[in-house]
């Protein structure tokens, strides 16, 4: 019973949102321009974490749903914002793709929690490859 | 259906979501007072801290004799073998603890003492190893060992700039990760990478004086 009443109280409360029209000239994707495929892939699977736009599920609607989702997104654009790609070093890109590689290939990204609820963001085994090939092949193209 | 299920893993998401709030506090606390009492108690930073002092009055002397190694630099490859030898023996702690020392000697690495162009690719490489050693300090072995190697990476670029008075060899095991380096103090090979399981596999690629 406190616990339900806790879960409708916490309805009420909103969090702040992750968005933004504006898709800044040092985003990945419109860099490396990667083939479509790739890009559908990184939008639905890392982009709600690690970019200023996220695309809210209407579950977002309830809590703490939104709340864990809103830590997850200061964390992830912390760690890495896709849109400011561009405004790193060749080292510290070189490191991030090596990083996207390595949590791919674990299985640690996306986020376990996300893709409970989030199925469209699975990877199956041969889009990892597609993935992970593509990032490989654009941090070798790095000098 | 496939709404059905979304709703159903929605409502139990939640509740344990909300379980899981409550622990995750009391968990920071925690790691909190473990790193209150790490801090005081812990010998290592004080003696860092003193480093740092005599770095910040050697600054000029640096300047004077670009030939001697600065002492951030030379304290960063000490943390660097720490951790190495911590992940050699495959304790994920110490080499957790290590990576923390690094971070925060990475933190306050003087730079003043070497050219412009020097010290934006040092300010890079810092940044960089600085993330790294972040996540070895929290992370679990496999995990740190993967950063280990883009570190290993930016610690011998940055010797490569800053020279190194002791001898430091590159070694390589071309088994992980489709071949890795790392530097060691030894010319002996002990592989940081796979601990015990493949303890001397590996090569000395280079001698650095
Ligand atoms: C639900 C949000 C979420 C999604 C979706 C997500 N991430 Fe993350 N990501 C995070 C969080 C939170 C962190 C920081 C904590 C951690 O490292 O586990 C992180 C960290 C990272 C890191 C740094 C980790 C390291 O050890 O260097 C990389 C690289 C990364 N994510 C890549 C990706 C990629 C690639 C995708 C898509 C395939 C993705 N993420 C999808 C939330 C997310």
């Amino acid at each position: 019973m406190v616990l339900f009443v806790a879960f409708v109280g916490i309805q009420f409360v909103s969090t702040k949102q992750n968005q933004s029209n504006v898709i800044p000239k040092t985003d990945f994707l419109l860099v490396n321009n990667p083939p479509k495929n790739i890009k559908k892939l990184l939008q639905v699977s890392c982009y709600d974490c690690h970019s200023n736009n996220t695309e809210y599920p209407w579950y977002n609607k309830i809590q703490p749903i939104a709340w864990i989702l809103e830590d997850h997104i200061k964390e992830g654009k912390a760690e890495l914002n896709f849109n400011e790609w561009d405004s790193f070093s060749s080292r510290r890109k070189k490191s991030k793709l090596k990083s996207i590689v390595n949590q791919i290939k674990d299985d640690d990204m996306p986020l376990l929690s996300y893709r409970l609820v989030h199925q469209d963001a699975i990877l199956s085994k041969s889009e990892k490859e597609l993935v992970i090939g593509y990032m490989k092949q654009l941090k070798d193209s790095l000098k | 259906m496939k709404h059905l299920r979304t709703v159903t893993i929605l409502l139990a998401v939640a509740f344990v979501g909300l379980t899981v709030i409550s622990c995750k506090d009391s968990k920071k606390e925690d790691s909190n007072d473990a790193m209150h009492s790490n801090l005081s108690t812990n010998e290592a930073e004080m003696n860092h801290d003193e480093t740092m002092d005599s770095n910040t009055m050697n600054a000029s002397n640096d300047m004077m004799d670009s030939s001697t190694q600065n002492s951030s630099a030379k304290q960063v490859v000490l943390d660097y073998m720490a951790l190495k030898d911590a992940l050699v023996e495959t304790n994920k702690d110490e080499a957790a603890q290590a990576g923390k020392k690094l971070e925060s000697t990475l933190n306050s690495f003087n730079v003043s003492s070497y050219t412009s162009e020097q010290q934006k690719e040092l300010k890079d490489i810092i940044a960089d190893a600085k993330e790294h050693a972040e996540h070895i300090g929290k992370s679990e072995m496999d995990h740190q060992r993967e950063h280990f190697k883009i570190l290993s990476k930016d610690i011998m670029d940055m010797v490569a700039i800053t020279g190194t008075e002791t001898t430091l060899y590159q070694q390589f095991c071309p088994m992980y990760d489709k071949g890795s380096a790392w530097l060691s103090m030894e010319k002996e090979v002990n592989n940081p990478y796979y601990g015990s399981k493949m303890l001397h596999c590996g090569t000395v690629q280079k001698e650095i004086n």
